[in-house]
C-alpha cells in the first residue's frame, strides 16, 4: 500500500485515476481505517486529501455555505452560521459515531461511503445540497441526491474526488430536522432515519416540504408523496398520519441484524412525523 | 510497503519515527514509541480506549494513520500529569473509585479532559453524551460521571 | 471450616474508602496490561480461524506460509499432543481444532513471524480443506431428534435415554410434593422463556507473551483471572511440569468470568517453543466475540402455583442451556439458583446442557443464575399482576430466611434476603410517584459465592511496614481490600501495607478470581496470615521481656502483657518489634494456606423505573436502585462499584445484548458496534444500598459481592416494561423491534 498526501485536488484525481489497483480516499478515515482493520479491503493506494488548500474550510457563498470535504463534523457543529441555517443537516452530521469520531469524520466521507444508513446524507438530500467534484477531466457539480447508487456504491467515476458540498441559501421561515432510530442513545448505525426540510407561508401553513428517508432502501430515498402531503397544512395529526403512511409506502427495507422490515418501515414514518414537527417549530411555525 | 518517515510532537516532546503506510497511530504509539497508555479495545473506533488528542481534537488513535501525524501536536494519557502532580481528573478518579479494572481509564481521562477544556461546567447529560464513545464495562459509569464532575468543580474553583 | 468464624468487632481500617494502591499506575497509563509487555527478540503471532460453523478438517497445507520470509513457526492441531484426559482434550481442542471445527471462529492454525503484517500475510497462505457439515446454533433445535450432532458420545449417564446426542448433562434439585402443591394454588402459571448468548464484553482483548527456552523452562505473561489455573491447563497441554512454567498475571482489563480459562495462552507457548523465540499473541475484538467464552444460550419453562394472597404453593423449572460446542456444567448452577430466594414446600428444577455450534461457554458473573432467575422472577411478577398484589410483599411472604431448607439442598444460616427486601420496600424509590406511561419493576437475585484454595504470605518489614503477597489478579480493587484486612488485623494504618499479586512460582496454588471469592477467601487467608505473624511478634516480645509467650497478647498494633500477672512492660509496637527482629530470631512473616469453606450467599433486590416509547419500542431506564447484602463491606466504594457494574451489565443483557447467528451459522455481530453494551448516555445514576448481614463463615463477616448484581436486572426490566407498555415479553433482549412487534400484536 502507498500513502499519498495530495497537495491539490488535481494531484489527488490524477493519482487515483492512474492507480490500476484498489484505491481509497482518506479524509477523516473513520470508515477507511475500519475497512483496513477488518482486512476486507487492501488498497494499493490511499490518497489523503486533508492537505489540499481550502478543503477543510467552510465558506459563505451565494447566501449559503460551501463546506469542504475534509471539514470534520465536530468543526461543522461549531459553525454558528451553518447551524442556524441548516440545523437538520448539522444534527445529522453530528450524530455520526462518538465524540472521537466527530473529531475526524466528514459529511462527504459519509456520502461517499454509499451506505443507505449514513446519518449525514438524508439531511443533505433534503437540503438539495450539491457536490463539487474534481476528476481527471476537470470539475463538475452534481446534486448529492444523485451520488449514492446502491449499498457501498456511488455514481463517481474512477479518479473523481468530491471537494465540497454546497448548502444553498434559505428563505426566512424555513428550517430542517433529522432524526434516526438506534437501539442505544449513541454509537449505533441508524436502523431507520428521516430528514425533513420545510418552508412555511406567512400563515404558518407549509409552503414546500422535502422528506428524505434513510436505511429503508438500497439508497437514501426521497419520499416525494410524503412531502406533497405536508404542503398547505399546519402539520395537523391527520396530515402527519397520512405523511407517515406515505413514508411507509415507499420504504423497502431489509431484515438484518439491526432491524426488521416491519420495524424499519413503521419507524421511518414515525421519525418523519417527529422530524417534520421539529422542522416546523424551528421554521417559526405555530399551530 | 515502503516505510514513511514522520516527525511529530507528543506531549510536548519531539518524536521521529518510521511507520508502514497502513500502520495506525495507536500501533505507532504502543509498538514503536513505548507509549502503551492508550489501549486497543476494538480497533474500530467503537470503544474509545485509544483516545488521544490530535491538534486539540479528541480522536481514536486507532482511526488515525501514523503517517497523518506528521507535523501534528498529539497528547496522550502519559502527558496528563504534571510530573508527580496528578491532574485533578486523575486524582478524583482514584479518590472516587471511578475505575475498577482500569483499562478504559486512560481513554476516559483523555476524553473527559478534552470536554472540560471546552466546557468547564457540563451537565451530567452533556458529559454522558460526550463520553458515549468510551465504553466502560466495570463501573456502570456512575462513579465516572461523579468523579469528572468533582474534578470539574475543583478546577472551576481553582 | 465451621460457621463459627465471625466475631463482632469495631473496625478501624475495614470499611474505609481508601485509595487503591494501583490507582496512580492506572490513571497515568503506566499499569502493564496483557498487551503492554514485550520481550527481546519477540515475534508476533496471529491465528487463522474457521469461517464455518461446523466442518471436518480434511487437511491443512501450511507449506506456503512456512516458506514466507519472516515466518518463524506455524502451528496446527496436529502439533499438539493427543490428550488422554477428556477435560484437557476439550480445552486444547477449543484452543486449536484438531479434526473438526465446531463454531465460527474456531482456531485452526497459528503463525509466529517477525511482525504482525508478515503473520497476517502468512495466514492467507494456509490452505485448509474443509468438509462442511450441517450445523445447529439454537438450543431447542439442537435438542430435537435428528439435529446435527456437534460431538458424539459425550452424554453422561445422568442424561435420560432417547435424547439427542447433543444433550451431555442433566441435573435435578428440589424437594416436596409438586402435585399436592399445585393443587393448593389459586392459579398455576406456566411460561416459557428464551435468553440469548451474551458476552462479558471486557474492554481488554486476551493477550499473551510466551517464552520457552531449549532447556524446557517457560515464562508466560497474560491477562487472566487465575495464573495458577492457566499454569495447570498450559502445563498439561504442553506436557510440562508445573515448576518449569512460570505464569505472571498482568493487570487485567476486565474479565467477569471470561478470563477464567485459556484460549490463546497454549498457542503462544507452543509457537514460542517451535520458534525458539518469545511470542506475543493478542486477540482482535472480533476474535474475542467469536472465539472466547460467552454465556450459555437458554430456553426455559417455569410453572408456579400461587394462592390469591401471594403464597407460592409449588414451583418447577425446566432449564435447557447450551454451553456451546463442548460440554458445560453451568446448567446445574441455574437449576440450583432458580428458586434459591424462596422458602418453598414443593420445588423442583431440572436442567440439561446441550451442545450447539457456538463457542464454548465460560463463566460470566453468576454463571447460569441470571437466566433461571429471570424466568422465575418474571413468572412471579405475572402472578402478582394477576392477583393485584404488591410484588415486594409477595417476595417477603415467600422469602428464604435463616433455617429455610433451600431449593438446592442446604439449610440457610443467617442470610440477608428479608432485610434486603425490607430495605427496598422502605426506600423512597419504591414509593416515588410515576408519570403516566412509566413502569416500575423489581426482581430478586442470588448468588452462592465461592471460597476455594487461597495462599497468603505476609512479611513484616524491619521499618514497620508490611508486604502482603497473594495470588489473585486484582480485577476491581482487591489489593486495597486485602491491605485493609491485613491492616485491621495487625492494628496498623492501611498506608503501612502494600499488597502484591504473585506469579505462580512465588506462592502456593490459588483458585481463579471467580465466584466473588477473593475478598472473602483471600481476605480470610490474609487475616489468618496476619494472625500467624502476630503470634510470632508476640513470641518476640515475650523473648525481649523474658516472659512466657502465652503471657503476651496483641492489642491496637502492639504486643502487650496479657493481664497484670504477666509483668509490667510498655506496649511494643509492630514497628518496634520489627526493628529488632534480626536480634530476636530473624525476619518475621506470617502465612496461611487453606481451601476456604463457609462462603456466604448473597441476595439482592433491584428496583427500576423505565419508560417505553410506544411508537418505536425503545426502552429508557429512568431510575435504578440496587439493594444487596454484602456482608461486611470492606471497601464500600468498590462494593458499590460491583453492584453498579453488575446492574448495568444486566441492563445491557435485558435490552440489547445478544449473539446474532445467520442461517450460515456465522456470528453476525462480532463488534462493539453491533454487540451493544450500554454506553454512558443510556443510563441514569445507579443508586446503591449496601446491607451488611455478617457471613458467619468469615472472621469479619465478609460475603462475596461481585456477581449477584447481574442477576436481577433481566426480570426487573422485563417486569417494568410490562407495567409501562402493557406487553409481557418472554424473550431477551427486549430490543426495540421485539417490543414494537409485541405492541403491534
Amino acid at each position: 500500500m502507498r500513502y499519498l498526501a495530495a497537495k491539490t485536488a488535481g494531484e489527488a484525481a490524477a493519482a487515483l485515476a492512474a492507480e490500476p489497483g484498489l484505491t481509497r480516499i482518506l479524509a477523516g478515515g473513520t470508515d477507511v481505517l475500519v475497512q483496513l482493520k477488518s482486512g476486507l479491503v487492501e488498497p494499493a493506494l490511499i490518497v489523503d486529501i486533508k492537505q489540499i488548500p481550502g478543503i477543510a474550510e467552510i465558506v459563505a457563498e451565494d447566501g449559503g455555505y460551501r463546506i469542504g470535504a475534509a471539514v470534520p463534523n465536530a468543526v461543522l457543529g461549531e459553525h454558528a452560521g451553518v447551524v442556524a441555517m441548516w440545523p437538520g443537516v448539522v444534527e445529522g452530521a453530528n450524530l455520526i459515531g462518538s465524540t472521537q469520531v466527530q473529531g475526524r469524520c466528514t459529511m462527504v466521507g459519509n456520502l461517499c461511503n454509499g451506505s443507505p444508513a449514513g446519518d449525514a446524507v438524508p439531511g443533505l438530500i433534503a437540503a438539495n445540497a450539491v457536490a463539487r467534484i474534481v476528476g481527471p477531466n476537470g470539475q463538475r457539480d452534481l446534486p448529492v441526491a444523485d451520488i449514492p447508487t446502491g449499498p457501498g456504491k456511488t455514481s463517481l467515476a474512477k479518479g473523481e474526488v468530491i471537494t465540497s458540498v454546497f448548502l444553498p441559501a434559505r428563505p426566512a421561515r424555513a428550517s430542517d430536522a433529522y432524526l434516526r432510530f438506534i437501539p442505544r442513545t449513541e454509537m449505533d448505525i441508524a436502523v431507520a432515519s428521516a430528514a425533513v426540510s420545510l418552508e412555511l407561508n406567512a400563515d404558518d401553513t407549509v409552503k414546500a416540504a422535502r422528506v428524505v428517508l434513510g436505511a429503508v432502501a438500497p439508497t437514501v430515498i426521497v419520499a416525494e408523496e410524503a412531502g406533497r402531503i405536508c404542503v398547505g397544512s399546519k402539520l395537523d395529526e391527520a396530515t402527519l398520519a397520512r405523511m407517515a403512511a406515505a413514508c411507509e409506502a415507499v420504504a423497502k427495507p431489509i431484515d438484518d441484524k439491526r432491524g426488521t422490515v416491519a420495524f424499519r418501515t413503521k419507524t421511518a414514518g414515525t421519525l418523519a412525523k417527529r422530524a417534520a414537527l421539529t422542522a416546523y417549530t424551528r421554521a417559526g411555525g405555530t399551530k | 510497503m515502503k516505510s514513511i518517515p514522520v516527525s511529530t510532537t507528543i506531549n510536548g516532546d519531539p518524536y521521529e519515527f518510521l511507520c508502514a503506510p497502513d500502520e495506525t497511530l495507536l500501533d505507532v504509539l504502543r509498538n514503536r514509541l513505548g507509549l502503551t497508555g492508550a489501549k486497543e479495545g476494538c480497533g474500530t473506533g467503537d470503544c474509545g480506549a485509544c483516545s488521544v488528542t490530535l491538534n486539540g481534537r479528541l480522536v481514536c488513535s486507532c482511526l488515525v494513520l501514523g503517517a497523518e501525524a506528521g507535523g501534528a501536536e498529539i497528547t496522550t494519557i502519559e502527558g496528563m500529569a504534571d510530573g508527580d502532580e496528578l491532574h485533578p481528573l486523575q486524582r478524583h478518579f482514584i479518590d472516587g473509585a471511578a475505575l475498577q479494572c482500569g483499562v478504559c481509564t486512560p481513554g476516559i481521562l483523555v476524553a473527559a479532559k478534552a470536554l472540560l477544556d471546552k466546557n468547564p461546567d457540563p451537565t451530567d447529560e452533556e458529559l454522558r453524551y460526550w463520553l458515549a464513545g468510551n465504553l466502560c464495562r466495570c463501573t456502570g459509569y456512575d462513579k465516572i460521571i461523579r468523579a469528572v464532575q468533582a474534578a470539574a468543580a475543583e478546577m472551576r474553583g481553582a | 471450616m465451621a460457621f463459627d468464624e465471625y466475631q463482632k468487632r469495631e473496625f478501624k481500617q475495614v470499611g474505609k474508602r481508601v485509595r487503591r494502591p494501583d490507582g496512580v499506575d492506572k490513571v497515568t497509563g503506566r499499569a502493564m496490561y496483557g498487551a503492554d509487555a514485550t520481550a527481546p527478540g519477540m515475534l508476533w503471532a496471529r491465528i487463522l480461524r474457521s469461517p464455518h460453523a461446523h466442518a471436518r478438517i480434511r487437511s491443512i497445507d501450511t507449506s506456503a506460509a512456512m516458506a514466507l520470509k519472516g515466518v518463524r513457526a506455524v502451528l496446527t492441531g496436529a502439533d499438539l499432543p493427543d490428550q488422554e484426559d477428556v477435560f484437557i482434550r476439550d480445552v486444547q481442542n477449543n484452543c486449536m481444532a484438531k479434526d473438526k471445527v465446531l463454531y465460527d471462529g474456531h482456531a485452526v492454525a497459528a503463525v509466529a513471524a517477525v511482525d504482525i503484517a508478515t503473520a497476517k500475510a502468512a495466514l492467507k497462505l494456509i490452505k485448509v480443506d474443509y468438509e462442511i457439515l450441517p450445523h445447529v446454533t439454537d438450543v431447542d433445535k439442537a435438542m430435537a431428534p435428528g439435529a446435527p450432532v456437534v460431538l458424539d458420545g459425550r452424554s453422561l449417564e445422568s442424561v435420560p435415554a432417547g435424547m439427542s446426542a447433543n444433550v451431555t448433562e442433566h441435573a435435578e434439585f428440589g424437594h416436596g410434593d409438586l402435585g399436592a402443591g399445585f393443587a393448593k394454588a389459586d392459579m398455576v402459571l406456566e411460561r416459557s422463556y428464551k435468553t440469548p448468548t451474551a458476552h462479558q464484553g471486557y474492554i481488554e482483548p486476551h493477550a499473551a507473551l510466551a517464552s520457552v527456552t531449549s532447556d524446557g523452562k517457560a515464562e508466560l505473561w497474560c491477562c487472566t483471572q487465575g495464573q495458577f489455573y492457566v499454569r495447570t491447563l498450559c502445563a498439561a497441554i504442553m506436557g510440562m511440569e508445573a515448576s518449569q512454567l512460570r505464569v505472571t498475571a498482568s493487570e487485567i482489563g476486565g474479565g467477569f468470568g471470561g478470563k477464567t480459562t485459556v484460549f490463546i495462552e497454549p498457542v503462544a507457548l507452543a509457537l514460542a517453543r517451535k520458534a525458539g523465540r518469545p511470542v506475543k499473541l493478542v486477540m482482535n475484538r472480533d476474535e474475542v466475540f467469536r472465539a472466547t467464552g460467552p454465556t450459555v444460550h437458554s430456553s426455559m419453562d417455569v410453572k408456579i402455583g400461587m394462592t390469591k394472597d401471594g403464597r407460592i404453593t409449588a414451583a418447577e423449572a425446566k432449564l435447557r442451556y447450551s454451553g456451546g460446542a463442548f460440554p458445560s456444567g453451568t446448567h446445574s448452577f441455574g437449576a440450583q439458583a432458580a428458586f434459591a430466594a424462596y422458602d418453598l414446600a414443593a420445588v423442583r428444577s431440572y436442567s440439561w446442557n446441550v451442545l450447539t455450534n457456538r463457542p464454548k461457554e465460560a463463566a460470566y458473573r453468576a454463571p447460569g443464575a441470571p437466566q433461571a432467575i429471570y424466568a422465575v422472577e418474571a413468572t412471579i411478577d405475572e402472578l402478582c399482576q394477576h392477583f393485584g398484589l404488591d410484588p415486594l410483599d409477595v417476595r417477603l411472604k415467600n422469602a428464604a430466611r435463616k433455617g429455610t431448607k433451600s431449593s438446592y439442598g442446604p439449610t440457610f444460616p443467617d442470610i440477608g434476603l428479608v432485610a434486603t427486601l425490607e430495605a427496598a420496600k422502605a426506600h423512597p424509590h419504591y414509593s416515588a410517584p410515576l408519570e403516566p406511561g412509566q413502569g416500575r419493576g423489581i426482581s430478586c437475585g442470588f448468588w452462592f459465592n465461592f471460597g476455594g484454595n487461597s495462599c497468603v504470605s505476609l512479611n513484616i518489614n524491619t521499618d514497620g511496614t508490611v508486604g502482603v503477597t497473594e495470588g489473585n489478579p486484582d480485577i476491581g480493587g482487591s489489593r486495597a481490600s486485602i491491605s485493609l484486612m491485613a491492616a485491621e488485623e495487625l492494628g496498623i494504618d492501611y498506608d503501612r501495607v502494600r499488597t502484591i499479586v504473585a506469579d505462580t512460582s512465588s506462592l502456593g496454588y490459588n483458585d481463579v478470581t471467580d465466584g466473588s471469592r477473593v475478598t472473602f477467601a483471600v481476605g480470610l487467608a490474609t487475616i489468618k496470615a496476619a494472625r500467624d505473624a502476630v503470634r510470632v511478634m508476640c513470641e518476640r516480645a515475650a523473648k525481649i521481656w523474658g516472659i512466657d509467650a502465652d503471657a503476651v497478647e496483641w492489642k491496637d498494633g502492639a504486643a502487650v502483657p496479657a493481664g497484670p500477672n504477666a509483668g509490667k512492660f510498655p506496649p511494643m509496637t509492630l514497628a518496634e518489634i520489627a526493628a529488632v527482629s534480626f536480634e530476636t530470631g530473624g525476619p518475621i512473616a506470617g502465612h496461611h494456606e487453606v481451601n476456604v469453606d463457609g462462603a456466604g450467599v448473597s441476595f439482592g433486590v433491584h428496583i427500576v423505573d423505565i419508560e417505553v416509547d410506544k411508537e418505536t419500542g425503545a426502552t429508557k431506564v429512568l431510575r435504578y436502585t440496587v439493594f444487596q447484602d454484602a456482608g461486611k463491606a470492606v471497601h464500600p466504594s468498590y462494593v458499590e462499584g460491583q453492584m453498579q457494574g453488575g446492574a448495568v451489565q444486566g441492563i445491557g443483557w435485558a435490552l440489547n445484548e445478544e449473539y446474532i447467528y445467520g442461517e450460515d451459522g456465522r456470528l453476525q455481530n462480532p463488534t462493539f458496534l453491533d454487540y451493544r453494551v450500554p454506553v454512558a448516555s443510556d443510563l441514569p445514576m445507579i443508586d446503591t444500598v449496601i446491607l451488611e448481614i455478617p457471613n458467619p463463615g468469615h472472621p469479619y463477616g465478609v460475603r462475596g459481592v461481585g456477581e449477584t448484581g447481574i442477576v436481577p436486572p433481566l426480570a426487573a426490566i422485563t417486569n417494568a416494561v410490562c407495567r409501562s407498555a402493557g406487553v409481557r415479553m418472554h424473550e431477551l433482549p427486549m430490543s426495540p423491534p421485539r417490543v414494537l412487534k409485541a405492541l403491534s400484536a
